[in-house]
């Protein structure tokens, strides 16, 4: 108890030096938002400032009319076979990630070499961004709903089993233990421990991909010439705003459906 | 006061326990193992380990470990306890050494030799480890997946005796009620008790117990160790428990190896153990030790 005493409060100064460090940071960006605007030449003041007018314009233009309502149903169709296209990518995508994920965990690899492979795969594909993959692969498989399947395929596959690789880390190191202690085999661990401890989390993540993809879903279809994404991009090149804001509002409302069923979904199996 | 506590018979409050549990077979707890009379079914011979790089977890180790005993570990943390009972099961393997287990050499076995012998020993944690998705009933079965091949175990084809075996090992564990409960809604005596289920169901010779009761109340902790003690009465099978409790250990052990530094200083029955085999095990005096 008595060594205790050469230490003075005042002597502490953790709380000022994090002050410090915060103080810093602030500092720090504040240079790299005045750095980088002097660089590309954008003013932040006359950005803020072209905002009124901007959105005058868009009220002006883009309010449809009883006349482009009566086009919905297309719309309704392109959009729905766009959310139809994300959903099986995302679902392929997620049989696949699983896989790759239980070798690439450091938990259920099966050796060192085919750890790192299943990661390099995952990684490769998922830093080509997916508008990237999609002006790729319209080269060679041509402006049809196949390239848009790829696309999304790649870029979920990519994200997915660096996902479910942390899920798996997270849950399951203790019941992987017990079990190989009972005797079971690798396929009974993993299909008795790993899989019921990570499915919530992993279903969970294959979700908010899906909500995800219908979003990059409309830019792929833009690239690629099919789904909703091919509707903006024709009414847009022909100046039709009204159609543009229809196809825009139907986006929004149909993204906000699904983020509501999936959240009442989360909510069951968690 | 520590010193009475250590020399205090401690007949008395076992006999309170024993009646608030279970009604426990009085010339069973009477019964004096003389340890000669019983067989050997393991013995542990120079294990050496060391992880990467680092200096040695565990140096020398040799001990035979006889049937139906409860043998405590017991040491400082870092002493290297949790290592020793996971090379029993060779969950971790030793660089040098030999395990003979029943007339056999454990460290060579492979594949499905190496899966054989771990059913014969089963294993309990401190954080329990079971499937928290799933109901008590599946996680006790997971107890019978090493007899199993690949594909009966994916698919759950359990026969209706091992279905059985379950039920009445859940039952005489008191968790009857929680049988179709998910394990995450459990107490943790009550997650600890699907945990000897889950090891039982094995039909072994040997539980492991890595730390049994840390995690637990003392009520629940006494639970248990009473348990695992009928357990290696009643059925014979040998006990092996991790402790950090050093009057628990002396309570319910038929013998106490005491590891320091990853080396055995002390191996002999409860009644041997002195103020001064306790300062050898812990480095301490025993007055500045808790000993509750």
């Amino acid at each position: 108890m008595e060594k205790s005493s050469s230490i003075h409060a005042t002597d502490i100064n953790i709380i000022r030096k994090k002050h410090m460090k915060l103080f810093i940071t602030g500092l720090i960006l504040l240079a790299l938002i005045i750095v980088s605007g002097s660089i590309t030449n954008y003013n932040h003041i006359d950005g803020l400032a072209s905002i009124p007018a901007a959105l005058q314009w868009l009220f002006a233009n883009m309010y449809f009319s009883g006349s482009t309502l009566s086009r919905l149903p297309t719309v309704l169709r392109l959009l729905w076979e766009t959310i139809l296209i994300s959903i099986v990518s995302t679902t392929t995508a997620a049989f696949f990630a699983m896989i790759f994920a239980i070798v690439g965990s450091k938990r259920t690899s099966v050796n060192g070499f085919l750890m790192y492979f299943a990661k390099l795969v995952a990684s490769i594909s998922r830093n080509i961004p997916v508008v990237a993959w999609a002006l790729i692969l319209v080269l060679s498989f041509g402006t049809n709903a196949a390239t848009g399947f790829l696309a999304l395929f790649f870029g979920t596959f990519g994200f997915l089993v660096r996902a479910f690789i942390e899920t798996i880390d997270e849950t399951s190191g203790d019941t992987v233990e017990a079990l190989k202690a009972t005797g079971a085999t690798y396929p009974q661990v993993i299909s008795k421990a790993v899989i019921p401890e990570s499915m919530p989390q992993m279903f969970s993540w294959v979700l908010f991909m899906i909500e995800t993809n219908i979003r990059s879903a409309t830019l792929v279809g833009l690239l690629t010439g099919t789904g909703i994404g091919y509707l903006f991009d024709l009414y847009y090149k022909q100046l039709n705003y009204e159609m543009v804001s229809l196809i825009t509002l139907a986006i929004v409302v149909a993204v906000l459906i699904i983020e509501a069923i999936s959240n009442l979904i989360r909510r069951e199996i968690l | 006061m520590n010193v009475e506590t250590l020399t205090r018979p401690d007949n008395t409050a076992e006999k309170k326990t024993q009646e608030v549990v279970f009604p426990f077979p009085e010339e069973a707890a009477q019964e004096k193992l003389s340890v000669e009379d019983v067989p050997v079914i393991m013995e542990i011979k120079n294990i050496d380990k060391s992880y990467s790089g680092s200096s040695k977890v565990l140096k020398d180790i040799s001990f035979d470990i006889r049937k139906g005993e409860v043998l405590s570990i017991i040491g400082p943390s870092g002493a290297g306890k949790s290592t020793l009972l996971r090379i029993i099961n060779r969950m971790i393997e030793p660089n040098s050494g030999v395990i003979r287990f029943q007339d056999k050499d454990t460290l060579n076995m492979k594949g499905k030799a190496l899966r054989h012998m771990r059913t014969d020993i089963g294993m309990i944690f401190q954080h329990y480890n079971l499937v928290d998705r799933l109901s008590v009933f599946e996680n006790v079965l997971h107890g019978r997946l090493g007899y199993k091949s690949s594909l009966q175990g994916i698919f759950s084809m359990y026969s209706e005796a091992e279905k059985e075996k379950a039920v009445e090992i859940i039952s005489e564990l008191g968790i009857s009620e929680q049988i179709y409960s998910r394990c995450d809604e459990l107490s943790g005596g009550q997650k600890q008790r699907v945990g000897i289920a889950r090891a039982l169901i094995q039909d072994p010779k040997i539980i492991l117990c890595d730390e049994p009761i840390a995690s637990l109340d003392p009520n629940s902790s006494r639970i248990i160790m009473e348990y695992l003690r009928r357990i290696s009465r009643e059925k014979d099978i040998t006990i092996i428990v991790n402790l950090h409790q050093l009057d628990v250990a002396k309570q319910y052990s038929d013998r106490i190896i005491g590891l320091n530094d990853g080396s055995i200083v002390f191996n002999d029955v409860p009644e041997a153990i002195t103020a001064e085999s306790i300062n050898h095990i812990y480095g301490s005096n025993l007055e500045e030790l808790i000993v509750e």
